[in-house]
């Protein structure tokens, strides 16, 4: 309360400063190469399917940034309910194609 | 204009996309340095001054809470513009739908099994995540998004007439609209008594964290949860109507 700065609390399972950048380094370069994945995917039932997987992706990243809110919103949002949208979607107007 | 020329712009485009990105880059504050005050002092008085232990939640709903509203209503109304382009006129008929003899498989054991031994725990999460925006990490908007995901497992689950009976359209209207009026109307009582819109005028509780604590906080959370479980309920049933319709007939 009474610094304004980040404190450095130490807990039973903190995770030494070094080992969390290099896992923050990793989960960047994996939402790299996951948004790259969706990118050059044109099958749209495989797009859904990587986006719910990139979904997954981006909570972690959160997660390993700290905010815990926006994991929460990243998961039910972004790798639940928008690749089930999606999903109903493709179904309504495969439906009608065929 | 020639493929040659298109590129030619093209890539001048990108270069000065480019330049201006990475002249922006430069100038950024470093990595984990946040320069504004605004951000310090919230932390400084967000506990003290709302006994919500969850900063963010008291940002959301108390701080910044008008700006919340207007992201429930881009919800609400996405919502209805769903309805209003799927969601069938009385008498109308569809002329070239094939759904009626259109046979999706039946879910699989596996799939059943699954989707049902979790929905009770869904429906745990959701309502936990709603009702502790103001202690932990969590809100109104996961827990909505939770809840709904529960009623689609039940779909999922190939217990369509289950789904069609727990959550008709009339009631999932009606909850949507308690949710998003809800949120304004507290607003509304904070003017009535005087006060600023959607000050917080409901007793804090006295110890910090307590899931009592909070005030408006609290509540409004719980208006955001109905509204957005109601809104995402309301949008998958309106895409699955017809197969529903169609699977009655059927039988």
């Amino acid at each position: 309360m009474a610094s304004p700065h980040i404190m450095a609390v130490v807990t039973p399972y903190t995770v030494p400063a070094g080992l969390m950048d290099v896992l923050q380094v990793a989960l960047l370069v994996l939402v790299a190469a996951g948004a790259t994945a969706l990118v050059l995917t044109r099958d749209p039932l495989r797009q859904v399917v990587l986006l719910s997987v990139y979904g997954v992706l981006l909570a972690v990243l959160f997660m390993a940034f700290q905010a815990p809110d926006v994991t929460l919103s990243a998961l039910t949002v972004g790798a639940v309910i928008l690749p089930a949208l999606l999903l109903l979607t493709l179904a309504k107007v495969r439906r009608r194609e065929k | 204009m020639t493929p040659v020329q298109r590129r030619w712009i093209f890539l001048g485009a990108i270069a000065a996309l480019v330049a201006f990105y990475l002249w922006g880059l430069s100038g950024l504050p470093g990595f984990g340095n946040y320069p504004g005050p605004y951000g310090d002092v919230i932390n400084r008085v967000a506990v003290a001054q709302t006994n919500a232990t969850a900063v963010v939640s008291a940002v959301n709903f108390s701080y910044r809470g008008f700006d919340t509203l207007g992201e429930e209503f881009i919800l609400f109304v996405a919502a209805s513009g769903v309805s209003v382009v799927l969601r069938h006129l009385r008498g109308e008929q569809e002329r070239d739908d094939a759904s009626a003899d259109w046979a999706m498989p039946r879910a699989t054991d596996a799939v059943r099994l699954a989707a049902l031994a979790f929905t009770g725990p869904i429906v745990l999460v959701g309502w936990y995540l709603a009702a502790h925006a103001q202690t932990t990490p969590s809100g109104g908007f996961q827990g909505g998004v939770v809840l709904a995901s529960a009623f689609v497992l039940i779909y999922l689950a190939g217990e369509f007439l289950l789904f069609k009976r727990i959550s008709p359209v009339d009631i999932t209207d009606a909850v949507e609209a308690v949710g998003s009026g809800g949120f304004a109307v507290v607003g509304l009582a904070a003017l009535g008594m005087g006060l600023a819109y959607l000050a917080n005028f409901l007793p804090r509780g006295s110890t910090p964290g307590a899931v009592s604590s909070s005030g408006t906080i609290a509540l409004i959370s719980f208006f955001v949860g109905l509204e957005v479980a109601a809104a995402f309920l309301l949008i998958v049933a309106e895409l699955v109507e017809q197969t529903l319709l169609a699977r009655q007939e059927a039988r």
